[in-house]
């Protein structure tokens, strides 16, 4: 049997869909049946991530986008989730990339969705995977997933989306110290924007050094593959695209990046290969949380200040302890 | 922990500049709320569709412009329309007496002047929506 909210967000309704978003952010008590009831309708979606430093222009460029997408001849319905950092002494948190996202509030056909991070490190929410799987389940056949831009922002991207688009911009400085570390092994798609600025070619520049010219190793997504010449798929290597996103400028070249990087893993028979790497990043996420929480619940806070207390006297070590708190917790939940 | 409480904060109109409403969000987020901020020059459909979007707990409006009775009648029209008429709506400005029964006639609940201090706001928020009165503690 369908859960009534699902059927209503089948059939269109976007304030079921909101609700659906909600209860999954919040880990909320319908949240488990209605993931599992939606996840056989997800795997449609391709999943493209923004990242990049603060203020270097992630939110323009998503608009612009979105905006573009839009008006293609046959729109696929895109979903935005748009990531800002909680703040660790209030809880509180401040969204503010719709400023950015003005101009789609007529269109049905785009949903935007703000997620503070919640006291997760990276540079998501720990439910920004089944965010996105909501959105999936719901039809939109693009989602783009705008990071927080700092931390370990770049990693926890690539592993839930298909392709990565990292964007610098000029004026920050050294340029080769600029770009972070990290970044070439995970960026599928290079975005420089404020291309109207001074030093644009600079940045430019400074990427494909860093790249390096002959591209005997590519790296993609965490993982350096060797091109192998004898193979017939050529490896991806990753374009530049310079944008204006402000003026859009540049953000038909950058679509058209991503659209080709989507051919390139259909063709290479990569897409199957992505989501196994994805789903299993997604897995791995659940079994963990899954595991703390049991934790959690078996042992007290009282038992745990116990422990605590056992290890400031130097009757036990930390691992001892933890073993004999893990082995307390009961095999069934 | 009690659960996240998501406030739209929007400014509506044509008039410039959103100080006043910047202050407000962080007092907001200060206050432990999530705050989605929208920025100016919105109009009453983008408003209605960020916090059907955004799956908001409350809305919350600052117009100095004086178009309060053109802008929030509009407003609350699109939010019955989406079926959000559960959602709290806060409204800051500089609003004459019989414009706030009018406008509380429409099932706006809190109207604050220009005075009003951001700590009577929270506690207002916190109040409306059966919050213990104490500002959430960090996790
Ligand atoms: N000059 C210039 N400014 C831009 C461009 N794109 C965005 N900006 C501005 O850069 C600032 C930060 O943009 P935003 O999209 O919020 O960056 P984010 O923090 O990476 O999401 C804003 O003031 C934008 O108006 C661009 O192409 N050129
Ligand atoms: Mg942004």
């Amino acid at each position: 049997m369908t859960i009534p909210l699902i059927q209503a967000m089948l059939n269109g309704n976007r304030r079921a869909l909101a609700r659906i978003i909600s209860q999954v952010e919040n880990d909320g008590p319908e949240a488990r049946a209605l993931l599992a009831e939606l996840y056989p309708r997800t795997g449609q979606a391709h999943i493209v991530g923004i990242t990049g430093a603060p203020g270097t222009g992630k939110s323009t460029l998503v608009n612009a986008l979105a905006q573009l997408y839009r008006q293609q001849e046959t729109p696929p319905k895109v979903g935005i989730i748009a990531v800002d950092p909680t703040s660790p002494f209030s809880g509180g948190a401040l969204l503010g990339d719709r400023v950015r996202m003005q101009n789609m509030a007529g269109d049905r056909g785009v949903f935007i969705r703000s997620m503070a991070t919640r006291g997760s490190l990276g540079g998501l929410a720990r439910t920004t995977a089944d965010v996105a799987m909501v959105l999936d389940a719901a039809g939109f056949s693009r989602i783009l997933v705008e990071t927080v831009g700092v931390g370990q922002a770049e990693v926890d991207i690539a592993n839930m989306a298909h392709t990565t688009i990292v964007v610098e911009a000029p004026g920050l400085g050294d340029e080769i110290q600029a770009i972070k570390a990290g970044v070439l092994e995970i960026a599928d798609i290079f975005a420089v924007n404020k291309a109207d600025r001074d030093g644009v070619n600079r940045t430019v520049m400074a990427l494909e050094m860093m790249l390096g010219s002959g591209m005997q190793v590519v790296s993609h997504h965490g993982r350096v593959m060797k091109v192998d010449t004898a193979a017939q798929t050529p490896a991806w290597r990753p374009p530049i695209v310079k944008t204006i996103a402000l003026r859009h400028d540049g953000v038909s070249d950058l679509l058209q990046a991503i659209e080709q990087h989507r051919s390139y893993l259909w063709q290479a028979g990569q897409w199957q290969r992505r989501e196994a790497e994805r789903l299993r990043h997604v897995l791995l996420h659940v079994v963990q949380d899954e595991i703390m929480a049991r934790f959690r619940r078996h042992v007290s806070e009282e038992q745990f200040q116990h422990v605590v207390a056992e290890l400031l006297a130097r009757r036990i070590d930390p691992y001892t302890a933890a073993e004999q708190l893990i082995d307390a917790v009961p095999q069934q939940r | 922990m009690e659960r996240k409480i998501r406030i739209l904060v929007a400014k509506p109109g044509l008039d410039g500049h959103d100080r006043g409403a910047k202050v407000v969000a962080r007092a907001l987020r200060d206050a432990g709320f999530e705050v989605i901020y929208t920025g100016i020059r919105q109009t009453p459909e983008m408003i209605a569709e960020a916090a059907l979007q955004e799956d908001v707990d409350v809305v919350g409006l600052s117009i100095l412009s004086g178009a309060h009775m053109a802008l929030v009648p509009r407003i609350m029209e699109l939010l019955h329309e989406r079926g959000m008429d559960d959602v709290l709506v806060v409204l800051g400005g500089i609003i004459p007496n019989e414009d706030v029964k009018a406008l509380e006639k429409l099932g706006v609940r809190g109207v604050f002047g220009p005075g009003a201090s951001t700590q009577e706001i929270v506690a207002f928020i916190r109040e409306e929506l059966n919050l213990s009165p104490a500002p959430a503690v960090a996790a």
